[in-house]
């Protein structure tokens, strides 16, 4: 990660809020997971509901269509994997 | 209008008058009625306001916190235990900047069981970020509790507004109440913030901030904090020139010529009014000094009235358990400690969990405040 200006006490806003939308980009939050989910492309029916439920917008789509699970966010919830109609959608223990 | 109201039936009535668009509470005693007249106030269809009944105070400052954070004026009352159990969700709407007001109906804490009135609740939550206003009468608390809507409004601060359980909470005074329209004149409308709702314009309220942000951010709710003092004054000031009553943060009573004063808040302020008026009148030189704001801590003003006399008794409805001397005196300690001259001062604990303070015993503290004498860091009022 490059060097960055770290903004001082009087440049921030009131309230500690975040007003610049877009700071998830340069914050990977997934590396503390302990599950991961691992999706069967062939199997899936492509109905969306894992989309649809993930709380972190961590299923990444094509076209319209599921095209995998962005690890660089999912946080292992499991959420995807009980809403899978097909269960397609297995959760591994994460080996690092 | 002149209208004789309990403590918790005007601050009621002031809520009423205020009017805000949320309100969430859970009754406790002494303070329930506050929660109870109001929700017959939203029954009846005299307010506007959305009434959150929650399962506790944990959950009503929860509540009040997201109201708070959609833009919204939002209210609640409660004391002792419950604001005890509020004490975590205190420090969220006050990092947040959210300008929640709180009726506060002092009260004890457990254990043991009392339900009477003492500081032991605000003084708690001093360090939480929450301005604490202390008032003397009952008139004083409704007056309060509608300046504090405008000066949370415009400091972005919480603050509590604390009336002695029971002994104002509970008894009937004379007030001259505002109409309605005064009233919504003067708060005028909230300007928040921020909007969580607003979603032309999203933030992100509450984020994580790690060790490179979590101090800056704080540094940030001090300075408001720092900075609140003269919006007080601000708004004391127009409420007074309206409507003819003020309130300085910092009032000298029979001061003049004083050698020895007690430093008092709350609604011991009257008792030791009497007690001067009476050792004035055996030509002792006494005086009062009543402390309104314990949060912004007024020190400037502190430090320029204390600095005049030559004992000062600093007078603590709660005891912060062996610390050196009660939480009013140890601050004054340090506020006056780097003057060249200074008074002595002495630390006085009285009133908890109700126990009676006659003009009698702030006499007998005046008359050793005067002498200069004092064997024990701590005395305890009245204690057998």
């Amino acid at each position: 990660m490059a060097t960055k200006r770290l903004k001082g006490w009087r440049e921030l806003p009131c309230g500690a809020i975040i007003n610049d939308m877009g700071a998830v980009r340069e914050n990977k939050t997934g590396a503390w997971r302990s599950m991961r989910p691992v999706w069967n492309q062939e199997k899936c029916r492509q109905c969306l509901l894992c989309w649809i439920y993930c709380p972190d917008s961590a299923i990444m789509l094509a076209d319209g269509k599921v095209a995998g699970i962005n690890y660089e966010y999912c946080k292992g919830c499991g959420i995807c994997a009980q809403i899978c109609p097909a269960k397609v959608i297995e959760m591994e223990k994460e080996r690092k | 209008m002149i209208v004789a109201k309990t403590g918790n039936e005007a601050i009621a009535y002031a809520m009423k008058q205020i009017n805000p668009d949320v309100v969430a509470a859970y009754p406790i005693t002494p303070s329930t009625e506050i929660v109870q007249i109001f929700s017959n106030y939203v029954s009846d269809g005299e307010v506007d306001s959305e009434f959150v009944a929650v399962e506790s105070e944990h959950s009503a400052m929860t509540a009040c916190i997201g109201a708070a954070a959609c833009g919204c004026r939002v209210m609640t009352a409660t004391a002792s235990q419950g604001l005890a159990l509020m004490h975590e969700m205190l420090f969220i709407a006050a990092g947040l900047r959210l300008p929640i007001v709180m009726a506060v109906a002092s009260r004890s804490l457990s254990s043991p069981l009392n339900i009477h009135g003492d500081h032991s609740d605000s003084i708690a939550s001093r360090d939480s970020g929450w301005m604490q206003f202390f008032c003397e009468t009952v008139q004083e608390g409704y007056d309060t509790l509608i300046q504090a809507v405008k000066i949370a409004g415009k400091a972005y601060l919480p603050a509590i507004v604390a009336i002695d359980g029971f002994i104002l909470s509970h008894c009937q005074e004379r007030i001259e109440t505002l109409n309605d329209q005064e009233v919504r004149d003067f708060i005028g409308k909230l300007q928040p913030n921020y909007n969580l709702l607003d979603w032309r314009n999203p933030i992100l309220v509450g984020p994580a901030t790690l060790q490179d942000y979590y101090f800056e951010f704080k540094r940030s709710e001090i300075e408001g904090m720092n900075r609140a003092l003269p919006v007080i004054q601000e708004v004391q000031e127009e409420f007074g020139k309206r409507f003819g009553r003020s309130y300085p943060v910092l009032e000298e009573y029979r001061c003049e010529d004083a050698v020895a004063v007690l430093l008092v808040m709350g609604s011991a302020c009257g008792t030791c009014r009497v007690a001067v008026d009476r050792l004035r009148e055996q030509g002792k030189k006494v005086g009062m000094v009543k402390l309104r704001v314990f949060r912004p801590l007024v020190h400037t003003l502190l430090k320029k009235s204390l600095a005049k006399f030559k004992a000062v008794g600093v007078l603590d409805r709660v005891d912060a358990v062996n610390s050196y001397g009660g939480p009013l005196f140890t601050e004054v300690g340090s506020v006056l400690y780097d003057l060249a001259e200074r008074p002595r001062l002495f630390s006085y604990v009285y009133g908890l969990g109700g126990r009676e303070f006659a003009p009698e015993d702030a006499m007998a503290v005046y008359e050793q405040v005067l002498a200069g004498k004092k064997d024990e860091l701590v005395t305890y009022i009245g204690v057998r």
